[in-house]
C-alpha cells in the first residue's frame, strides 16, 4: 500500500506551443483534501483532466495508489472506475433520466444489475436532498440541483479519489452552498478530493493543503492557514490581493 | 450563442407554409388565412384558365391526362407500386442501420482505429462520388453475370444492394454531423465514468445526434422513396417500368402521370412531416431556453 492516494511526478503538458504544465510535483495521501487554487488559465482544469487521464500527459508519470497509471499498458477504463470528476458544466447527459445518468456507469461499467443500482442511486439522491427528482429529465432541474446528481454521478461507482473542477463556478450565488455542502460531507466521510476552486473561503474551511497554480506551475504549497494569510510569494499575494478585493474572501 | 434573427425569436420565420403564431397575432393570423386563401383562389384560377384556354391544351390533355389511359393504367400502375414502397420501407430500414454503424466507425478515435476510420472514409468517398444509376446497372447487370456460386442472381437483390450503398454513405454523412454536433464534454463525461469508447457513443451520443438530424433523415427518405423507381432499369416491374410498358404499346403517357401522382401521394405527406416535426422541434428548444 502506497503511502500516497495520488501523485503527480514532474508532469508537463503542453497544447501545442502553448506551456500549460510545467514540472507539477503532487502528492495526495488518502482522506486528504488538496484544494488547487489560481486565476483563469492558470493549468488547475487540465491537472485535473490529466488525473483523470482525459488529456495525456507529455512528459513525467502520474500514480494512483502507488502504481503508474500514465504508462503504455494500462487501461484507463479501468483506471477511471476508481476517479470520479465533476465538471464546471455539470454535464449530465440530457436524454437520461436523473436517475439514469447516474446508473450508466454501475450498469455499463460494472454490470451492476439495474435494480441494485437504482437502489445505490436512490440512495445517493437521498443524501443529496434530490430524492424526489429521480426520474426527471436533468432540464428540469436548477444549476445546484444538476450539480448534486452530477457528483451523485462520479460517485456511483464508488471512487477512491474524487476530482472537482470549478464545479461552482456556472451556479448562480445563491446554489453555490448546496453544493459545496455536499463536498464538506464527503470530506466528513474521509474521501480523498483534489478540488480546483475560486471558493476562497471554502478553500480555507475544507483543504488540508492548498496548492497555488500560476501560468502552470505549482508556485506555492502549503496549509490553507499559510497560504492565504501568510503566503511566501508576489504572486499568491497579488492573486489572494485581487480575490480579496473581488470580495470573494 | 450564435444569435438567433427577430424573426425566428418571435416565431414569424418563414420555417414551414403554415407558420403557428403566437396568441397576440392570431386574430391578424385568421385575417391572413383569409388573405391568403382569396389570393391562392385568384391566382390558381388564373394559371388553369390560361391553360385550358390555350391552343395546346387539346393535345396536352390527351396525351397526357387522358381518363381512358388513366383508368386502364391505375390498376397495374398501383399494383407494381406496391414494390416501391417495400423496396423504400425496406431499403430504408436497411440504410439507417447500416450507415449508422459507418457513421459511428468514423467517430472512433484512437490511432488503433485507424484503418477502421479510413475504410469507411475511402467507402463514402468512392459511392458518394459515383452516379447512383451505374452502382444499379454495375451490380444489378454485373454481379449476376458473373455466375458466382452461392451469389444472388436477382436483379431486386442487387437493385436494393445499390440504393443501400449508395443512400448509407450520404447518410453516414447526416449521422456523422449529428455526432459532431454533440458538445465535446459529453464524450468526455462518459469517459470519466469508465465507459468505452463504443459505450459512450452508444449510449450518451448517438441518441442525442440522431434527435438532432431527424429532419435531416427525413429529407434523404424522401429522396429514396422516388429513387427507388431507378431500379426499372433493371427490368423490375416497379410502377415506373409498368408505366412505361403500357406507354410503350399506346403511345399515351398517362401512365406516366400514374406513376408520379402515386409516388407524390407518399413523398409529400412525409415532407410535410418532416417540417412539422422541425418546427415543433425547434419551439421545443426555444421552450427550454427560455
Amino acid at each position: 500500500m502506497s503511502l500516497y492516494k495520488l501523485e503527480l511526478r514532474s508532469v508537463d503538458k503542453a497544447f501545442g506551443d502553448n506551456v500549460v504544465l510545467r514540472d507539477i510535483d503532487l502528492a495526495v495521501k488518502p482522506h486528504e483534501v488538496v484544494c488547487l487554487i489560481g486565476s483563469s488559465g492558470s493549468g488547475k482544469s487540465t491537472l485535473l483532466k490529466c488525473v483523470d487521464l482525459l488529456v495525456p500527459i507529455d512528459a513525467g508519470e502520474i500514480a494512483l495508489d502507488g502504481s503508474v497509471i500514465t504508462g503504455s499498458g494500462v487501461n484507463p477504463n479501468q483506471v477511471r472506475q476508481d476517479m470520479g470528476i465533476v465538471f464546471q458544466s455539470f454535464n449530465l447527459f440530457p436524454r437520461m433520466k436523473v436517475i439514469d445518468n447516474i446508473t450508466i456507469g454501475p450498469r455499463k461499467v460494472h454490470r451492476m444489475d439495474r435494480s441494485q443500482a437504482n437502489e445505490r442511486a436512490r440512495e445517493l439522491l437521498e443524501q443529496f436532498g434530490l430524492a424526489d427528482k429521480a426520474y426527471e429529465y436533468p432540464d428540469r432541474l436548477s444549476g445546484g440541483q444538476q450539480q448534486r446528481v452530477a457528483i451523485a454521478r462520479a460517485l456511483a461507482s464508488e471512487p477512491g479519489l474524487m476530482l472537482f473542477d470549478e464545479v461552482t463556478s456556472s451556479l448562480d450565488p445563491e446554489l453555490v452552498a448546496e453544493v459545496l455542502n455536499v463536498i464538506r460531507a464527503l470530506k466528513d466521510d474521509g474521501m480523498t478530493m483534489l478540488i480546483a476552486t475560486h471558493e476562497m473561503g471554502f478553500a480555507r474551511d475544507v483543504a488540508d493543503s492548498v496548492l497555488f497554480l500560476d501560468g502552470g506551475l505549482i508556485l506555492e504549497q502549503g496549509p490553507p492557514s499559510e497560504i492565504f494569510s501568510n503566503p511566501r510569494q508576489p504572486r499568491t499575494r497579488e492573486f489572494l490581493q485581487r480575490i480579496i478585493e473581488a470580495g470573494r474572501l | 450563442m450564435s444569435g438567433p434573427g427577430l424573426e425566428e425569436l418571435e416565431g414569424r420565420g418563414p420555417r414551414t407554409l403554415w407558420p403557428r403564431l403566437p396568441r397576440g397575432q392570431r386574430e391578424e393570423g385568421a385575417r391572413g388565412a383569409l388573405i391568403a386563401a382569396v389570393s391562392t383562389v385568384v391566382v390558381f384560377g388564373l394559371i388553369v384558365w390560361v391553360i385550358l384556354n390555350s391552343d395546346a391544351w387539346p393535345a396536352v390533355q390527351n396525351q397526357f391526362f387522358n381518363w381512358e389511359h388513366f383508368k386502364a393504367s391505375f390498376p397495374l400502375v398501383l399494383r407494381a407500386f406496391w414494390l416501391d414502397v417495400v423496396l423504400f420501407l425496406v431499403g430504408e430500414v436497411l440504410i439507417l442501420a447500416f450507415a449508422l454503424a459507418l457513421a459511428m466507425i468514423r467517430a472512433l478515435r484512437g490511432p488503433a482505429f485507424f484503418p477502421l476510420r479510413a475504410i469507411v472514409v475511402a467507402y463514402i468517398d468512392i459511392v458518394r462520388g459515383v452516379p447512383i444509376l451505374l452502382l444499379i446497372l454495375l451490380l444489378g447487370f454485373g454481379i449476376p453475370a458473373l455466375q458466382l456460386p452461392g451469389v444472388p442472381t436477382s436483379p431486386l437483390f442487387w437493385g436494393m444492394a445499390a440504393l443501400v450503398i449508395s443512400y448509407s454513405a450520404y447518410t453516414a454523412e447526416v449521422y456523422r454531423a449529428g455526432i459532431e454536433s454533440v458538445h465535446e464534454s459529453q464524450r468526455m463525461s462518459a469517459r470519466a465514468l469508465g465507459l468505452t469508447q463504443g459505450q459512450a457513443l452508444i449510449y450518451v451520443i448517438v441518441p442525442q445526434a440522431i434527435r438532432n438530424v431527424i429532419p435531416a433523415l427525413l429529407n434523404g427518405f424522401v429522396s429514396l422513396q422516388k429513387d427507388v423507381a431507378l431500379v426499372f432499369v433493371l427490368g423490375i416491374r416497379e410502377a415506373l417500368r409498368e408505366a412505361q410498358i403500357y406507354t410503350a404499346s399506346t403511345f399515351n403517357y398517362t401512365s406516366y402521370i400514374v406513376a408520379a401522382l402515386l409516388f407524390l401521394l407518399v413523398s409529400v405527406p412525409v415532407a410535410r412531416f418532416t417540417d412539422w416535426y422541425t418546427e415543433r422541434d425547434r419551439q421545443r428548444k426555444q421552450a427550454v431556453s427560455v
